[in-house]
């Protein structure tokens, strides 16, 4: 019998290891044969623990499974939801990025190979001076939120001369509702790793750092053994795969700081320092760790490198809308039915995802918000539910597609408590470097309070807003805006209706 | 416990162990504080001496980052999420209900473990915890 076991953190949270040592016991009891595999996620989260029993070749799927059930599934009496891949939330996605995740064994560099993996690294290898032309043609742009387009960006490098360059991979993931990043590294770290050599051979770093929120103890193990891996099998190494230049990399461990997010409080934490903003100019891209030449990228930016290599830019391209090229991995969060994450090609609008993909709220109760994009995202009322999901057309609707988590909340949210929050979450990580962040996210606390409380506060709040937005030097201050703005602007009968409570 | 030369010779082997790497505070402070729980004051001119920087700016690192305690903990630490999406399924509440939870535990916010689409999330020890509630925690911490 050959069967999968999500061993992704969140199959592991809701008790995929109990499961797995079940499975093994009951088989031996039975004298039934089992190949066990375990994999990363599926992304469809509501399902975890799932289990996947291979029948004539087609994996089906059993969830969520506790041990307790495993006699049952043994049997055959424990009913399941059909092949995975037909079940609607994943039939319906384009899996680029994410086509091995949940998959593959995450550490079996065969398995990897067997479903594509290196194929990318090997045509970059076959034509070096093709890979920084071809990122730009694939229109790939920055995944962590920013969307700077990755090629040009490697192009600064590319061009920058210095004796020693790097590559960055930001893996310190820590908007609230964004898990992509944790379950690509845990369910298919090998192509974070061609992504990375990749960007190494095509702007002429040698080294790489994976810097791994330390919230994230499963990934850092899986990460870690797979560099080991990898450098064992010759893929890192004085020479990348024995045919290019000199390429390795480490996995440094992030100590808590949201901040640290941002790329140059990054590399400051990366050099050892406090992770202070730095100000921009110089950038990273020509003065970045230790001073040189540095890509900056995110994981799923760097993870989503080989599938442009192996299938070509202009395939890539010919995903999305407008400008947003290629996929977006979703990660559908909060109060919904249905949560994980969901690849597709740009352009979904918001409502699809929230009431066709995710099947609206858990509780069943009317959808009053999405915040998308993270603790620095808008707040989004059901009257944007046609906003389809790309940069711009988020942009153009008050908001920002960031990590593009999605967190729905239920009626009974109460907006001014979340845009009290924004700030709250601001006070407390703020780096303390400029004094719009510092100072005002703490008198923005004190200000809703007083609303809160009964004075109409409005006007100051929108004016502390501005000052955040043009005065601070990185985008915890800067879009710490975006949450209090939607709250106060799309949902001002949560403050009066306070308001009125208190009077 | 260690005696005082034993800790002195263990954050000496600590920083010996990582002292190669390029900008290795952050990795030498993560090796002690896995060590001993905290990083204790008798590290900071010993990790001033060996990277060749002031003992302020070590303090200065250590008391930037919310992972690094100069004091032990009461261990299991539990940490519950209290950012957005699992305020959206409850956590606060979880949060107030964790404090009744045993007096030899130390209660932690985090700011999210992603298992954003599983809330509310938690953290004992190292073993994560997703749809959390008193009764899970209770049970995970009897283990």
């Amino acid at each position: 019998m050959k069967v999968f076991v999500s061993v992704d953190a969140v199959a592991r949270a809701l008790g995929a290891e109990e499961l797995a040592w079940a499975l093994i016991r009951e088989a031996e009891a039975r004298g039934l044969p089992l190949d066990i595999t375990t994999v990363g996620s599926r992304g469809m989260t509501w399902l975890e623990p799932l289990v996947e029993i291979e029948e004539d070749g087609v994996r089906h799927a059993y969830g969520p499974v506790t041990a307790e059930d495993v006699p049952a599934l043994l049997d055959g009496s424990f009913p399941g939801h059909g092949p995975t891949e037909e079940i609607p939330f994943f039939a319906r996605q384009t899996r680029l990025t994410f086509a091995r995740c949940g998959v593959i064994d995450p550490l079996s560099l065969d398995a990897f190979e067997a479903h594509g993996g290196l194929a990318g690294l090997n045509a970059a290898l076959a034509d070096p001076a093709s890979i920084v032309p071809a990122m730009i043609d694939s229109g790939l742009r920055g995944r962590g939120g920013a969307g700077f387009p990755t090629g040009i960006k490697w192009r600064t490098v590319a061009e920058a001369q210095a004796e020693r360059k790097y590559i960055v991979c930001n893996a310190d993931e820590g908007d609230s509702g964004t898990f992509a990043d944790r379950m690509l590294i845990e369910g298919d770290p090998f192509s974070l790793i061609e992504g990375m050599a990749i960007a190494g051979i095509g702007v002429g770093a040698t080294m790489g750092y994976v810097y791994l929120r330390s919230e994230y103890p499963d990934a850092i193990a899986t990460m870690t053994r797979a560099v080991e891996i990898a450098r064992a099998a010759g893929l890192l190494g004085d020479s990348v795969l024995g045919a290019g230049p000199a390429f390795d990399m480490e996995v440094r461990v992030g100590a808590g700081a949201y901040v640290c997010g941002e790329e140059t409080s990054l590399l400051n934490s990366l050099e050892g320092k406090r992770g202070v903003v730095r100000a921009k100019p110089p950038l990273p891209a020509l003065e970045g760790l230790f001073g040189k030449p540095t890509v900056v990228n995110n994981v799923i930016s760097l993870a989503t490198v080989p599938v442009i290599f192996e299938r070509g830019a202009a395939f890539y391209a010919s995903f999305g809308l407008g400008r947003s090229r290629g996929t977006i991995p979703l990660q559908i969060a909060g109060n919904v039915r249905f949560g994980g994450l969901f690849e597709t090609a740009f352009g979904m609008p918001l409502g699809e995802i929230v009431t066709g993909i995710a099947g609206g709220t858990r509780s069943g109760r009317p959808v009053k918000a999405v915040q998308v994009g993270g603790p620095l995202g808008a707040y989004h009322p059901v009257a944007d539910f046609d906003t389809p999901f790309g940069y711009e057309e988020f942009d153009g609707s008050g908001g920002l597609v960031g990590h593009a988590g999605l967190v729905v909340f239920d009626d009974t949210v109460d907006m001014a408590q979340q845009a009290r929050f924004a700030f709250e979450f601001c006070a407390l990580e703020s780096c303390g470097k400029c004094t719009p962040c510092r100072v005002g996210s703490v008198r923005g606390v004190e200000t809703i309070d007083r609303w809160i409380a009964g004075e109409d506060m409005r006007e100051l709040v929108l004016d502390l807003c501005d000052t955040l937005k043009d005065g601070s030097l990185c985008a915890l201050g800067g879009f710490t805006s975006y949450p209090v703005r939607s709250a106060v602007m799309f949902f001002p009968e949560d403050f009066e209706q306070d308001r009125e409570v208190a009077q | 416990m260690l005696d005082d030369v034993a800790t002195e010779t263990a954050i000496a082997a600590a920083i010996e162990a990582e002292v190669s790497r390029e900008g290795p505070l952050l990795p030498i402070l993560h090796r002690i504080q896995h060590l001993f729980g905290y990083v204790p004051e008798v590290a900071l001119p010993m990790i001033a001496e060996a990277l060749n920087i002031g003992r302020a700016e070590v303090h200065g690192a250590i008391s930037f980052y919310p992972d690094f305690r100069t004091q032990p903990a009461k261990t299991p630490v539990v940490k519950i999420c209290r950012a957005e999406a699992c305020q959206a399924q409850g956590s606060a509440a979880l949060a107030a209900a964790a404090e009744t939870l045993s007096a030899q535990v130390t209660v932690e916010p985090v700011y999210c473990l992603g298992l954003c689409a599983n809330g509310p999330a938690a953290m004992v020890g190292e073993r994560p915890m997703a749809a959390a509630t008193v009764e899970k925690l209770t049970e995970a911490l009897a283990k």
